[in-house]
């Protein structure tokens, strides 16, 4: 059935494209798992590469696209699932895209897969890829109104990293107490990588932690160091477990508007990788992404060029030139990554105030439940606006919270998108930067809408 | 203590929070935030103090209680302690005290918390309702949600495994209008004893409800100052548009659901 179901998928794709249909990337995936349910399975058990899985709360989109720099810059020829549908859909598209009109993958033996893969579909993805390595880059509250509690996310990863073989490498954030709890689950090889530099250490508390206590023993986790929401260097105080020494270590970090360096000691030794990305959170992907490819045999030179040369993924800090100003994209999807958004635009901008279209959509992939929002610290950005425009289909909650964060002061509410990135720009001054904070609907939409005044292409053609 | 000529200025109030760093699921922080800046827009002091597991908690100190929600997990850390609270709240809550409990702050201000496993959950018995955890597998109830509530609509966003049954002659805080609330069934959402209210409505449940947030602090006000305290009116134009948001939403969700999609 391999056959047939690659052909009717490839077919379902340039149809629904040649409809403009959000870029073509379920229906085909759709098809294909209709006509050979194991299809994923098939193809991927064929590539002799190797497959790794990325998952956890934030960051896959751009470690997984980091890995994937990494292992083309050496050659190795890469599928990954680009357009970040990560549900098993998704990679099936993906799967049946790269075969050839014969079924099969060209070149499959050297073909390597970099899968990003949500949190809840790991399982699944993992019985049916049997990948070489999986990446966990942390776990925090998000659309809870899909996942239940985080709770159930961890039990489903332990599940999951329980049958994997000793041939098999899980990759953990040692900085994350309830990612590197897994390496007590599993028969795999553990590597770990995380941030040893504590000169990063945020200093302020933010609340909530979604992990709190031992997997293992259920007392409190304690702090030498907290970079952000509950990730730092741990320590249970009732057992003893603590933060693992990572293998994979950021030894220091300098941080500059725009981008960071990044001194990483690994176990091939010692790399120097310049990113063009800001933001400590940046600094976690890129972590996980050299971890990853020192277990595929990425040379160091290989990671640190490739790196270098790293453009962000759609809507994740990407930055677009819109009638004279700068737009950056900056993708809000949770209370954690939200903070952590804030807090590097604030440093970035350097006690400039700012300008900023918020845009709050409460879609399924957005997720309906949009009181997340009261758990971000909107309030360090107090007296630091000089106009925000609040849009999109919760646009009103949005405003609300932003007023009663104290930044009412030139605060507009702008239901449709486009109306309110139109006002937003002609409220920016010519030569200035407007930021714009959209939940992933809504940034599908904005940078359409962006991308189409700045005259460059739609995301599902790049 | 009573002094109806005080001026508004000089009101205060003391709310105690309780387990602000366990019970704090879904935005509950939203629910002090818009307490306080409501009180301030006012010239009323509000003193939030934060109480948490261990810690002593003399009821006759404070004008308000709030709790809010947390997982199972975090419901059973708080258990204990809470019950060894228990007399002191009921105590406040017979004196008129007002008090808030969202979601699983509200689960255990119940009489009790049947968990899937079999396991219960002794509650404090504010409010004569018992909840029902049907095990793994058991769909939650999840959605936006639009009651009736006595003072006008409550809007907001619930989440929840268990089902709270409210015993013959106990008083729902609303009516369901689109949404689950209690258990799906009855159309019950909430419960009411004397000023204490429980409520499965998060999202955050006070902002975008001020006639009920101004409720508890004039209940809070009236029983410390007297019956002629009033609040000075406040522009909610923003507040009201959050509000008709969440309320359009819950009911697009209800007529997806009884199209059956
Ligand atoms: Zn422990």
């Amino acid at each position: 059935m391999t056959l047939p179901a690659v052909l009717a998928s490839k077919a379902a794709g340039l149809a629904s494209r040649r409809l403009g249909r959000g870029g073509g990337t379920a229906l085909p995936g759709l098809v294909a798992e209709r006509l050979a349910p194991d299809i994923v399975a098939r193809l991927a058990r064929t590539l002799g590469g190797g497959a790794v899985i990325v998952t956890g709360t934030n960051g896959k989109t751009t470690t997984a696209r980091m890995l994937t720099d990494i292992l083309r810059a050496g050659g190795t020829p890469v599928i990954h699932n680009r357009s970040g549908s990560n549900l098993m859909r998704g990679l099936a598209a993906t799967v049946t895209a790269a075969a050839a009109l014969n079924g099969r993958i060209p070149n499959a033996e050297r073909t390597a897969a970099v899968l990003e893969v949500d949190e809840a579909t790991i399982p699944a993805a993992v019985t049916a890829v049997r990948p070489q390595s999986i990446i966990f880059t942390n776990l925090f509250r998000d659309q809870l109104d899909r996942y239940g509690e985080v709770d159930s996310i961890t039990a489903l990863w332990r599940r999951a990293v329980a049958v994997l073989p000793p041939s098999a490498t899980v990759i953990l954030n040692a900085d994350d107490p309830s990612v590197a709890a897994l390496r007590h689950e599993t028969r795999a090889r553990v590597l770990t990588f995380g941030v040893d530099d504590v000169g990063a250490a945020a200093g302020e508390e933010e609340h909530p932690a979604d992990a709190r206590w031992c997997a293992r023993c259920g007392a409190e986790f304690e702090y030498s160091a907290r970079f952000f929401w509950h990730v730092g260097h741990w320590r249970c105080r009732g057992c003893g477990d603590q933060r693992p020494q990572p293998d994979v270590a950021a030894t220091g970090i300098e941080a500059w508007a725009d981008g960071q360096r990044v001194h990483v000691a690994t176990p091939a030794g010692a790399l120097r990788v310049r990113l063009p990305l800001a933001g400590l959170y940046n600094a976690y992907n890129a972590l996980a992404a050299v971890a990853a490819a020192g277990v595929l045999d990425a040379t160091p030179e290989q990671t640190e060029r490739a790196l270098r040369g790293f453009t962000a993924a759609f809507g994740r800090q990407e930055t677009l030139r819109v009638r004279g100003r700068d737009v950056r994209i900056l993708l809000c999807k949770n209370p954690a990554g939200v903070n952590q958004v804030l807090r590097t635009l604030a440093a970035g901008e350097s006690g400039r105030p700012v300008h900023l279209l918020m845009i709050l959509n409460d879609g399924i992939a957005d997720g309906r439940d949009v009181s997340w929002i009261w758990d971000v610290d909107y309030e360090v950005l107090h007296g630091r606006t000089a106009l925000v425009v609040a849009s999109g289909t919760r646009a009103a909650d949005m405003a609300l919270r932003l007023k009663y964060a104290g930044l009412s002061e030139r605060l507009m509410v702008e239901d449709g998108i486009q109306a309110a990135a139109g006002r937003a720009l002609s409220q920016t001054p010519a030569g200035g930067r407007l930021y714009v904070l959209p939940t992933y609907t809504a940034m599908l939409a904005v940078r359409d809408h962006l991308a189409a005044l700045a005259g460059r292409r739609r995301f599902w053609e790049q | 203590m009573s002094n109806h000529d005080t001026t508004p200025a000089s009101y205060s109030l003391r709310l105690a929070h309780l387990y602000p760093d366990l019970m704090n699921l879904y935005g509950d922080r939203g629910n002090i935030i818009t307490l306080r800046q409501r009180c301030a827009a006012r010239g009323i002091t509000l003193t939030v103090v934060e109480i948490g597991i261990g810690d002593p908690f003399d009821t006759r100190c404070f004008d308000l209680i709030f709790m809010g929600g947390g997982q199972d997990r975090e419901q059973q850390r708080i258990a204990q302690d809470l019950q060894a609270k228990g007399p002191a709240i009921r105590a406040a809550v017979a004196d008129g005290t007002p008090a808030l409990a969202v979601c699983g702050g509200y689960q255990l201000f119940c009489r009790s918390y049947q968990l899937g496993r079999g396991e219960e959950l002794p509650g404090i018995g504010i409010f004569p309702a018992r909840t029902l955890h049907g095990g793994e597998g058991t769909p939650r109830c999840i959605g936006n949600v639009e009651a009736e509530w006595d003072g006008g609509t409550l809007v907001g966003f619930e989440n929840h495994g268990g089902r709270t049954y409210l015993d013959a002659g106990a008083t729902p805080l609303a009516r369901v209008r689109s949404g689950y609330g209690n258990n799906g069934d009855d159309g019950t959402e909430g419960a009411v004893t004397a000023n204490a209210f429980g409520t499965y409505l998060h999202g955050s449940l006070l902002p975008k409800n001020p006639r009920f947030a101004d409720h508890l602090l004039l209940l809070a006000l009236r029983r410390k100052y007297g019956d002629a305290v009033t609040l000075t009116p406040l522009d909610d134009s923003l507040e009201q548009r959050a509000h008709a948001s969440a309320a359009a939403a819950a009911r697009r969700e209800n007529a997806r659901r009884r199209r059956g999609a």
